[in-house]
């Protein structure tokens, strides 16, 4: 497994370099995972990439870098210590190093010479691949789908140019994974979200969510989904429960400080029984927080968000290819409970890249909505009650305007019909059909996975976009010290599924509970449902996702 | 014929939204919208109880929050006639920067504003319409405050139908209420209302003597003499359309669906789904 590095200042055109680097490495058939250190400006600063690549599947991202590209001195101080003993520094000659891993070249002046200064990134990338043993038959395949016609030239000079400077250092390592997909977190979820049967989405731009948005947007005509850019969140909380009220599939995402305007219109959701969709993409808070990192610190938030008393169900996405499927579950469990679904990520899974099987389509269906074969005839007839008190807490649903029956929804405490009322009895009635909505919702959870040796002694738990860090960490661990760890990694977190817990609990001596926030939130609420209390945690807040690395080190530190 | 029941209703005797009411069921019943095709929309208010008190279809939703539900309703299905009932401080208090951003968007939706220039669900404080001077259980010295000019800011705003009535002349609010169901994009119509409980000053006898209907002279194409006429209001109110533009709405504007058909019953086909899996490959 291979790990390099791309550094640079906003603006210094990281990015390309990265998503043709990363392209070309996959098509060639190495299994990819590429993460994104970005700071909150447009020019200027320090970002940086990391691509990792190898034979075998990658869960996360790693400190320890084989090579890489510096296109700023900032680069080289900041990382170098992350450099392996043969690690390289590929810079530009202008950068004066003295630096005995340094790899200089004159990429500038011969980008110029070719005739455009902006190519000397895809210099970097010619020397990148002779590096690591790669040949060049897919360069102009990837240049093609992403820079534009009339560059593709010059840069596949470029590229040639840069491959014929260095010599091979790397044997080449040969993958399976060219068929596979480079999926980012959040288009992941778009994708989900398409496949569901979406056909509305409204949201306010905000870092990590909005890429969501983008792609949507850019994808809307061909798939038949309205893309509405709102004035606020609330705006587009509303907008959303507004067109799924009226039958369209309707989906919002934002980011924490977003989801803290859209909590009223979750209880709305609540209350008036109206399937939602609601992502929140998370970044360290409060307030403005550090609008481009990482964070778990949402948790508590979301279970509890809004007044009052209603069912939810809140789905953390453990990595790319799950943020796929537990959309199209959101989506699923949202229509069958009529309730709101949140979607928990972050701006770790957001915006990093990782090679993802190819969804096979036959695995869920597309069914157009609504159903009517499956309630009553007289629930599309003028005695429809949109609020009938059922057994299991779901009334029938109709879609206004398909059928005869008039289609209600309130805010306020309501009677079967729809209509406002303040009786004691139906409010009881009421509160009790919706919660009863909890009780088949319960038996629909999904345990933990379960990650390790099955009698580990130490027993990690997490939640989330930690899952690739703490297996990794798992799996680093269990070479040593054979059958010592286990982990279990929640995806379902709100109701809290509790069986696999209670049981692993009563065998692992040390619990301990690896979180991207400063107050253990996973472990307060297994506490609240279980008693069970973890022993040590691992807990990071400073904006950067955990590695397996650093979960050893916590580990070996003892944790806190 | 189309026929809306209404009934039994929790406003004060005397209530202007009575008046409002029987008004929006005569427009709809003449426009001949058939109910279940129809959709009213509200926030939280007095006047927002409306849409509990006829048979449609009934979005109550949160306060200030019905403009961009109701938007999103028709965008999810054209089919519906999609109507917003709602207060003042509903509509340009909570909701302010909605109305703002309804009226950029221009779905076909109609808003019937009650502006009865006072809040009173919450038993007679300043709304963004009440007067200055005018004293309340908080404005306790006289409202301080410049009164918003709905009309004007809606015009100013890029509204393409922008109306005033008065709850005391059904003949006319049924008139106006008729033709903004009608026009093609988001509507206006600030209705002005006596609460008879909460406000002692905007009284029926303070409307009648005030309000003059536009007559031919008023062009309401005309945007200039549009704006000027909406910044008449104390001792002469004019009723009528204030400002008329015909323009392209969302629907229009959207490419999906200016091809016609309810959104909600569209779909995406399996093989452009395949298509976007393997742009990533």
């Amino acid at each position: 497994m291979y790990n390099i590095l791309i550094g640079g200042a906003a603006g210094q055109g990281i990015d390309t370099t990265v998503t043709i680097l990363e392209r070309l490495l996959k098509k060639s058939g190495y299994y990819v995972y590429t993460t994104k250190d970005v700071m909150s400006r447009v020019r200027g600063g320090h970002n940086f990439s990391t691509i990792r690549f190898g034979d075998q599947a990658i869960y996360s991202h790693s400190n320890k870098l084989d090579g890489m590209i510096a296109l700023n001195q900032e680069t080289i101080s900041e990382h170098r210590k992350k450099l392996n003993e043969n690690g390289f520094i590929l810079c530009d000659a202008k950068l004066q190093t003295e630096d005995a891993k340094a790899i200089l070249l004159n990429m500038e002046e011969m980008a110029k010479e070719l005739g455009d200064f902006r190519v000397s990134g895809s210099i970097a990338i010619g020397a990148i691949l002779k590096l690591f043993g790669e040949n060049l038959d897919y360069a102009k395949e990837v240049m093609s789908t992403t820079v534009k016609e009339a560059y593709i030239e010059i840069n596949m000079k470029a590229i040639s140019l840069g491959y014929h400077l260095v010599e091979t250092r790397f044997p080449r390592k040969k993958g399976n994974f060219q068929d596979w997909m480079l999926l980012s977190g959040n288009s992941s979820i778009a994708l989900g979200a398409i496949a569901a049967g979406l056909r509305f989405y409204s949201a306010y731009p905000m870092s990590p969510s909005t890429s969501i948005m983008e792609y949507l947007a850019s994808k809307g005509t061909e798939t038949n989904i309205v893309v509405e850019q709102a004035e606020d969140e609330i705006a587009a909380i509303n907008m959303a429960i507004g067109a799924s009220f009226a039958g369209a599939r309707a989906m919002t995402a934002t980011s924490g400080g977003g989801f803290s305007l859209m909590v009223e219109a979750l209880g709305l959701s609540g209350i008036a029984e109206i399937p939602l969709v609601v992502a929140n993409i998370q970044r360290p808070g409060p307030a403005t927080g550090l609008p481009t990192r990482t964070e778990q610190s949402d948790l508590k938030f979301v279970i509890s968000a809004s007044q009052g008393e209603f069912p939810r169900m809140v789905i953390a996405i453990k990595d790319h290819r799950d943020a796929f499927y537990q959309t199209i579950r959101a989506f699923s469990l949202a229509e069958k409970y009529q309730i709101p679904v949140i979607l928990l990520s972050d701006q770790y899974l957001a915006d990093s890249t990782a090679t993802v099987k190819p969804f096979p389509l036959d695995d869920f269906s597309m069914e157009p909505l609504p159903t009517i074969s499956n309630i009553d005839a007289e629930d599309i007839e003028e005695n429809y009650l949109r609020y009938r008190i059922t057994e299991d807490g779901i009334s029938p649903r109709r879609i206004p305007g398909e059928t005869k029956a008039f289609v209600t929804a309130d805010s306020d405490e309501h009677d079967e019909k729809g209509w406002i009322t303040e009786s004691a009895q139906m409010r009881i009635q009421m509160m009790d059909k919706r919660m009863r909505k909890l009780q088949n919702l319960q038996q629909e959870l999904l345990e933990p996975l379960f990650l390790g040796a099955e009698s580990c002694e130490t027993l990690f738990i997490g939640w989330g976009s930690t899952y690739g860090p703490i297996r990794e960490a798992v799996e680093i661990l269990n070479q040593d010290d054979k059958g010592k760890y286990g982990a279990l990694v929640f995806g379902d977190v709100f109701p809290l599924p509790t069986r696999e817990l209670i049981k692993y609990s009563k065998t692992a001596k040390t619990l301990i509970n690896v979180e991207q926030n400063a107050t253990g939130q996973l472990a307060g609420l297994i506490r609240e449902y279980t008693g069970i209390q973890c022993t040590q945690s691992i807990l990071k807040y400073d904006g950067r996702q955990i590695s397996a690395e650093e979960i050893v080190q916590q580990l070996q530190k003892g944790g806190r | 014929m189309a026929h809306y029941q209404t009934y039994e209703t929790a406003w004060c005797p005397g209530c202007g939204n009575f008046s409002i009411l029987r008004c929006l069921k005569t427009a709809l019943e003449e426009l001949g919208k058939d109910p279940t095709k129809v959709l009213i929309a509200a926030g939280i208010g007095q006047a927002a109880k409306t849409p509990q008190y006829i048979s449609t279809n009934s979005f109550c939703g949160l306060h200030g929050r019905s403009l961009p539900a109701a938007s999103a309703a028709k965008i999810a299905n054209e089919e519906l006639t999609v109507i917003v009932n709602t207060g003042d401080g509903d509509s340009y208090g909570e909701g302010g920067n909605h109305f703002i951003h309804t009226i950029r968007r221009n779905v076909d939706i109609t808003h019937f504003v009650h502006d009865n220039q006072i809040y009173g669900l919450t038993k007679g404080q300043a709304s963004p319409t009440t007067s200055e001077g005018h004293k309340t259980a908080v404005q306790t010295y006289g409202n301080r405050n410049t009164p918003l000019n709905p009309v004007l800011l809606a015009i100013a705003s890029g509204a393409g139908f922008v109306a005033r009535s008065f709850s005391g002349d059904p003949q006319h609010l049924t008139t106006i209420m008729k033709q903004a169901i009608s026009y093609k994009g988001y509507a206006l119509v600030d209705i002005l209302q006596p609460c008879v409980s909460f406000n002692k000053i905007n009284t029926y006898r303070y409307y009648k003597d005030r309000v003059y209907y536009l007559d031919e002279d008023h062009d309401p194409t005309d945007k200039m003499a549009a704006i000027q006429k909406s910044m008449e209001f104390d001792d002469h109110i004019p009723i009528g359309i204030l400002y008329y533009e015909e323009k392209p709405d969302f629907h229009q504007k959207n490419p999906i669906l200016s091809k016609g058909g309810p959104l909600y019953q569209k779909n995406c086909s399996k093989k452009d789904l395949e298509h976007l899996i393997t742009e990533f490959i």
